[in-house]
């Protein structure tokens, strides 16, 4: 068959037949659905995911992305190891989730086929670039034979596109070398995809012209691509075009943002609001990389971002910068924080105020560097020598990272401790349209320093309320002292060995931490204060608990959700809480961690466990499964 | 940094905790001889800030009545960087030993003479690990017996010289902790340098290493064994002043004046100003009995200082920044309204 172009100027295209399950021409109106981009670790797919939902958000729906990558920097091209993966979750009412199953999927080669086709819903959409699926990327793919038309893809509507020779095609006129041809040719899906959702090609178009300024022929040829596939997706009448309204979202400026430039901006907030400059003495580690790498930029806000020999060094350096009055920040990952536990031991003794953000991946060793897991909490509490008490704060969304590292950093500040902050691999790349705050809106904060002049002062006299130390800066005549690891005198700092006084600095150093309570919100449960099930959970698992619960009361089950933000201390109401439930089920990522947590802190609760170590976030599909046999479960 | 009426004084240095090293230990003098250089610098004790980490030597920063940080073991070079680069008006001194520097913290210590931070760091070399009682450490020589090697060490020990100049170091000096005079000419140069300035003092243990250097202090010997080396002046040693040090053979060697033709011309020129390391390298590893060992400055180049870098850097970025404020940042690159 052979269609005339002449809206894009080519002369024919040639595609080769397409088989369809189902042919509908009219809009379908959907309420919200998930679409996954999946190709070779170098076809583009991250690039053409953000495209889309950017795309989404302008025109105004809800969205929330995730990508998923493989760790290798290159797998072998056109291997299941090498697909890299982006799923965007779009919708009319509020999206909490990037969505479990994906209703429209597009798969660039066999192996990005392999690796995502049992995670499409049963008559979902699979775009496949048909062309890759020849002997050798079939066999690459590890399948035994060329899975189109057979029984494993029956349940689904595959669209069999010619992806490849059609952008070779569309191309055939502008004077581009064989491999930048090629490179284009994930704007060729995303046309397709666009005209499936019947989005605006403009933004992409504006990005085209912006990235691509130095080279107006590439802008062309991208250009060229996506209109070629929205008018392919258009003309073979093979999809059924969707309809998702725009959100009736509160009116204001947005932006969307990830949870590690979330972090990077909110610590920058903390530090502007303290009326301090940030130093940041990091080492580069998956998936914490992206915070260092935004704040590297912000020299402009006086940032110093020291890249540092090791992990030991990130938060050595990151607390002599503490001691001389920087916002001291060091970021990591599991493996890494280890090694940092000496040093936090350091700050804990010192009370120097620094931040710790800990952005966790599958562990333990080099685990699973870039996927998602909650198993570190048992590290930050307890891992480390001796009675060693820091605050611990866990951020539950990518955008709301901005809100608890701006929370850490305050606390870290007016407390005189090193905080830790958890995020995860899966809050650390989802992105999500956030409603761009105002500075003017944020408490100043406060630091207890010491002015010139102060007479008798000493190092480590406290404030009876807080029990905070007051930090005097090297550089103020008078205030000259000594701190280190050693244990100190309570008042004088002076090293001290003395047997109760050793107890007494234990205890106040234990009764500092845990008095931040008062200074921390209320935990709330969300639904009903009282029912059959609290669905508890911690950190980045909130979307998909929050989407669960939602859809379980829905369906008139009496369940709540209380989400801790706040580990260490737990909100003083935390009892109150969990009392007004008959069944407390505590989900997360890990074998058990916060609900052992939990059974040691508030035993008198009886703490049924959801768990999944995967390394992949929770479904809402099995939470709900889950949360129902517990709820039936006599 | 100094006005005209101030003046520090060595009293106003101590503070008021004792000294608790043991009597006769090396560390006594290397104390003594660093608060006279500071007096001299006369920098405002509110401005000095000692950072050590772990071991008899990082006790230092309890006795000075300045700023002080002590670490824990082998973290001092990167405490330090961390103060220095935050507060570059700072004069920062990291207290280190041969165990703290060179073995545990070995990462540190060549990662922050490579990046030129400007702090002085004095190393205490005692060839023994002091605080836990008397166990090899990386200087040590091989064959050395304690608890830890009483069949003797069957590794090569580091010359911190040869380490120093290694990590590309710009400033490499060595004293000995009772040559007190030369120290404090040493420390003085050192605090002036800008950039990372290393000090290895031969320091003696008294309890667990006691007299390693006595063939280097020895009153009757010291002059033929030392070779103390000034700036653009011959490298000539000996109790008459009749030996020195010749280049044969891209080897250096040490020679009698006057013996086999040679003659004070022949003697090398030290120029501790030169780039290349070439020399430098070989003065820090001459060795008794073969050469004297070398002692004084005999590295300092100038180069430009990772915390000056920065903060030039920033100052440039500061100056042609859109970004002004969070709220500037915020709002900047992709948004819209709804």
């Amino acid at each position: 068959m052979h269609y005339i172009f002449s809206k894009i100027g080519l002369s024919f295209i040639t595609y080769s037949i397409f088989k369809i399950m189902n042919k509908k021409t009219e809009v379908v109106e959907r309420d919200e659905m998930v679409i996954r981009f999946s190709g070779d670790s170098g076809d583009g797919m991250q690039l053409t995911g953000t495209l889309f939902s950017n795309t989404a958000a302008l025109f105004g729906n809800y969205m929330s992305t995730f990508p998923d990558y493989p760790s290798e920097i290159r797998a072998p091209s056109g291997t299941v190891g090498g697909v890299s993966g982006f799923q965007v979750h779009v919708g009319h009412s509020e999206i909490k989730t990037p969505g479990d199953l994906a209703d429209v999927l597009v798969a660039m080669n066999p192996a990005a086929l392999k690796a995502n086709a049992k995670g499409v819903k049963q008559g979902g959409v699979i775009i496949l670039d048909v062309d890759n699926f020849d002997e050798k990327g079939i066999k690459k793919a590890g399948y035994d034979s060329n899975p189109i038309g057979k029984e494993s893809l029956k349940d689904f509507m595959v669209v069999e596109a010619p992806i490849t020779s059609m952008t070779k095609e569309a191309l055939k006129d502008i004077d581009l070398d064989r491999k930048s041809i090629l490179r284009t040719r994930n704007m060729f899906a995303l046309g397709m995809v666009y005209w499936l959702f019947g989005n605006s090609l403009d933004y992409t178009e504006n990005f085209f012209k912006e990235k691509f300024r130095k080279n107006p022929l590439v802008i062309e040829a991208n250009k060229k691509v996506l209109n070629a596939g929205y008018y392919y997706a258009e003309t073979i009448e093979a999809l059924s075009p969707y309809n998702i309204s725009p959100a009736k979202i509160k009116k204001g400026r947005y932006r969307n943002i990830n949870g590690n430039t979330a972090i990077a901006w909110g610590l920058l907030a903390a530090a502007e609001k303290a009326g301090l400059n940030l130093f940041i003495g990091s080492y580069p580690i998956t998936p914490a990389t992206g915070i260092m790498e935004d704040l590297a930029l912000r020299r402009d806000l006086g940032v110093i971002t020291f890249q540092a020999e090791d992990e030991i060094a990130g938060i050595c350096t990151t607390l002599g910068a503490s001691f001389a009055g920087k916002l001291g920040v060091t970021t990591t990952s599991g493996p890494g924080l280890a090694l940092k536990s000496e040093a936090i031991g350091l700050a804990v003794m010192t009370e120097l105020p620094i931040v710790i953000i800990n952005v966790q991946r599958g562990g333990p060793s080099t685990g699973l560097p870039t996927k998602t897991e909650q198993a570190d909490l048992w590290q930050v509490l307890y891992g480390r020598s001796g009675e060693c008490p820091v605050v611990i704060i866990a951020a539950s969304s990518p955008s709301n990272c901005f809100k608890y590292a701006f929370e850490a950093a305050k606390i870290a500040l007016e407390h005189m401790t090193p905080v830790i902050l958890m995020s995860d691999g899966f809050l650390a790349n989802g992105t999500e349209p956030w409603k761009i705050p105002k500075m003017s809106d944020f408490p100043d904060i406060k630091p207890p320093l010491v002015k010139e002049g102060t007479k008798d002062w000493q190092p480590y006299a406290r404030d009876v309320e807080k029990l905070v130390r007051t930090w005097a800066l090297p550089g103020i005549k008078g205030l000259e002292h000594r701190i280190g690891g050693l244990e100190k005198d309570a008042i004088n700092g002076n090293v001290s060995h003395d047997p109760e006084n050793h107890e007494k600095m234990v205890r106040i150093r234990d009764e500092k931490v845990e008095r931040v309570v008062n200074y921390i919100p209320d935990l709330e449960a969300e639904g009903d204060k009282e029912g059959d099930v609290l669905v508890v959970g911690w950190g980045g698992t909130y979307g998909h608990l929050i989407t669960a619960v939602n859809e379980l009361r829905d369906e008139g089950k009496k369940i709540s959700l209380a989400h801790f933000n706040y580990i260490r201390p737990l909100p003083k109401n935390t009892r109150d809480v969990f009392g007004k439930f008959k069944k407390i089920v505590v989900c997360e990522l890990n074998l058990g961690q916060f609900a052992d947590y939990l059974r040691m802190k508030c035993q008198e609760f009886k703490y049924y466990q959801y768990n999944k170590i995967q390394g992949l976030p929770f479904t809402v599909i099995e939470l709900k499964e889950n949360i129902n046999k517990i709820l039936e479960d006599k | 940094m100094s006005d005209t009426t101030y003046k520090l004084t060595v009293k106003e240095l101590r503070s008021d905790q004792d000294a608790r090293w043991c009597p006769g230990c090396g560390d006594h003098a290397i104390m003594n001889a660093i608060q006279r250089a500071l007096v001299e610098l006369n920098i405002p004790k509110e401005n000095l800030a000692f950072v050590s980490g772990i071991g008899c030597s990082s006790r230092f920063p309890y006795y000075m009545s300045t700023y002080g940080f002590h670490g824990i073991h082998g973290r001092a070079s990167a405490i330090a960087s961390g103060v220095k680069i935050a507060n570059p008006e700072l004069s920062v001194w990291q207290i280190t030993g041969d165990g703290d520097a060179l073995a545990i913290g070995g990462n540190h210590f060549i990662h922050t003479i490579r990046r030129n931070v400007n702090i002085n760091i004095i190393l205490f070399n005692n060839q023994i690990y002091g605080l836990t009682k008397g166990q090899y450490s990386p200087t040590s020589n091989r064959g050395f017996v304690t608890k830890t090697s009483p069949y003797g060490t069957v590794e090569e020990p580091f010359n911190p010289g040869e380490l120093v100049i290694g990590a590309q170091g710009k400033f490499f000096a060595r004293t000995i902790d009772s040559s007190v005079k030369l120290s404090t000419e040493i420390y003085i140069e050192a605090g002036r340098y800008e950039g990372t300035s290393v000090v290895e003092v031969l320091q003696n243990c008294v309890i667990f290493n006691d007299k390693i250097y006595n063939y280097l202090t020895d009153k009757d010997e010291k002059e033929n064994r030392q070779l103390i080396l000034h700036h653009d002046e011959p490298m000539i040693f000996g109790k008459n002043s009749d030996k020195g040090i010749i280049l044969k053979d891209n080897k250096l060697k040490a020679v009698q004046i006057g013996e086999n033709g040679i003659t004070k011309d022949d003697i090398l020129v030290h120029n501790a100003k030169e780039k290349n390391p070439g020399i430098h390298l070989m003065l820090a590893n001459m060795q008794h009995p073969d050469y004297p060992v070398a002692l004084g400055i005999i590295r300092s180049v100038d180069a430009q200082t990772y915390d000056s870098e920065v903060n030039h850097q920033m100052e440039e970025i500061r100056a042609k920044a859109k970004i002004k404020c969070v709220d500037d940042l915020l709002n900047s690159g992709s948004t819209w309204e709804l």
